[in-house]
């Protein structure tokens, strides 16, 4: 079941006196639980595609549809709601956040904004979303500032699974992390996905990481898709020029014969 | 090969904290060679950069001997480059390329205004960038980020240092980008009988250059041996955890069957 149908998406950012494409002419579509791997190269887009979909920036052109609505019409009180089922995590999302703000607070906001459970059962369901991301429901009385850089992604993923998303765009979501954390994240992710059949778009620069969770990937360059396919098969045989240097650019571990 | 430097029991303690950032270090730094210093954050990895540097902040204690082959502490511009993780940081926003890649060759050097801004061409064009005489007059904000690490290592080593720190160099740039200048270091560090001392959380993009590794964590070294053994047979249970951990194109989907 298509899930979100983005079409020909265009956005120009004026550069020292030129426009520039940051993206030019995109399309993609996104299946129910499924997770596209979007990589490119700084400047590719691949940004600007998250924050576009996650309507945080306008487009200059091009349609979305999610969850069969007109996406990019939503407006006011409209947008505000349906935003629940699209949420987003970005490299340290909480790192914008007052650092006053209690975990509880963070996570119980959007509890609260969409109404998800009834007042009483909040802190009830903040200790179990901290439960389900591995953090202790004591958890909700802290600071974001005492929180690991671990620890702070897991209550940002908390924070986005709350009001129960179809879809979450998680943009280089795990690329500030230690690698030991970094697989613990993903493995995660790919829980969650299986048990709740949220679709992720996981924009990456990391071909590893992408390959360990994505479904079908698409590669970006220059503000446009120039490769997709099951996952698989574009790291095992990448067609385009810039598939094939981010192939390239994955460090191997070089063990010793 | 002979020892650059010999580090004997290097404590750093940073002001305000109670427990040192860095402890009972004993290595050698070997003449030529390209040593990458590998931990995850908190290990200690980049204090150790800056007290080899002579870059700490004021008011961190330092106990323990840097023992220098030369019988000096080295200057730092002349003897020692140093690359930082941020460009941004290292460059200044109101200086052309040119002006700030010739500052340490004409203080190094003794280069008159002419030879430095050869010098800074030259500089310019061993690091790969393209149009390096446009690139001269080009103020940092017109760079892309790997383009100005390309500037920041051009500046690093324009007075012909022996010794070369990058600290992460690449971590804050993609991973095309990141293959690119970590090629450029190595041959920049072969070409010129440099010493390369790499940091870095990333133990296979060490593994693809480094002779040498050293595994810090938590402020102390946990073993450090040649690159080829150390991945072959780690001695220490936390090697083998980090070796364990790493991911790349041939390591198994978390999806299972999906996608294939």
């Amino acid at each position: 079941m298509t899930l979100l149908e983005a079409k020909d998406l265009c956005k120009r950012y004026a550069s020292g006196g030129r426009q520039v494409a940051a993206l030019d002419g995109v399309s993609l579509t996104l299946a129910a639980g499924e997770t596209l791997g979007l990589a490119g190269a700084s400047g590719s887009g691949k940004s600007t595609l998250a924050r576009v979909l996650t309507r945080l920036v306008p487009p200059d052109g091009g349609a979305v549809r999610f969850e069969g609505e007109d996406w990019l019409a939503l407006s006011g009180e409209g947008l505000r709601r349906r935003r629940a089922r699209m949420q987003m995590v970005f490299q340290d999302v909480l790192g914008a956040f007052n650092p006053r703000a209690t975990v509880g607070a963070v996570i119980g906001d959007p509890l609260r904004i969409h109404a998800v459970v009834p007042k009483a059962d909040r802190a009830r369901e903040v200790a179990a979303l901290l439960d389900r991301v591995g953090l202790p429901a004591s958890y909700a009385a802290r600071s974001i500032r005492d929180l690991s850089g671990g620890q702070r992604q897991r209550v940002a993923i908390a924070r986005a699974i709350a009001p129960r998303p179809a879809l979450v765009v998680l943009d280089e979501a795990v690329s500030a992390l230690d690698v030991s954390l970094r697989e613990r994240m993903l493995e995660l992710l790919v829980a969650l996905q299986r048990e709740r059949g949220i679709a992720y778009l996981f924009v990456s620069h990391d071909l590893a990481v992408l390959s360990a969770v994505s479904h079908r990937l698409a590669i970006m360059e220059a503000g446009r898709i120039v490769e997709t396919g099951p996952a698989a098969q574009v790291i095992g045989d990448p067609r385009s020029p810039a598939g094939q240097a981010l192939v390239r650019a994955v460090p191997v571990l070089k063990r010793p014969d | 090969m002979t020892a650059l430097c010999e580090i004997r029991q290097l404590r750093v303690t940073y002001r305000g904290q109670p427990a040192p950032a860095l402890d009972g270090i004993d290595l050698d730094i070997r003449a030529g060679e390209r040593l990458a210093i590998i931990g995850e954050s908190g290990s200690g990895k980049s204090t150790f950069a800056r007290a080899l540097a002579d870059l700490l902040p004021g008011g961190a204690s330092v106990a323990g001997e840097l023992r220098w082959a030369a019988g000096h502490a080295p200057r730092a511009g002349r003897d020692i480059g140093f690359v930082f993780q941020d460009p941004a940081a290292s460059l200044n926003p109101v200086l052309t390329i040119g002006e700030q890649v010739a500052e340490g060759a004409r203080r190094h050097l003794g280069l008159s205004r002419k030879e430095g801004r050869l010098r800074a061409l030259e500089m310019l064009e061993r690091v790969r960038l393209p149009d390096p005489e446009k690139t001269l007059d080009a103020f940092p904000h017109q760079l892309s980020g790997g383009q100005r690490q390309r500037v920041a290592i051009a500046a690093a080593l324009a007075a012909k240092p022996g010794l070369l720190i990058a600290d992460e160099p690449t971590s804050a740039l993609d991973m095309v980008v990141q293959a690119e200048i970590v090629a450029l270091l190595g041959d920049l560090v072969r070409d010129g009988g440099m010493t390369l001392v790499f940091i870095t959380h990333d133990i296979a993009l060490a593994s693809g250059f480094a002779d040498r590794v050293a595994i810090f964590r938590d402020g102390t070294l946990v073993e450090a041996g040649p690159t080829g053994r150390v991945l072959a047979a780690p001695r220490a249970a936390y090697t083998a955890a980090l070796i364990a951990s790493h991911r790349d194109l041939a390591t198994p989907p978390l999806i299972g069957e999906a996608g294939r």
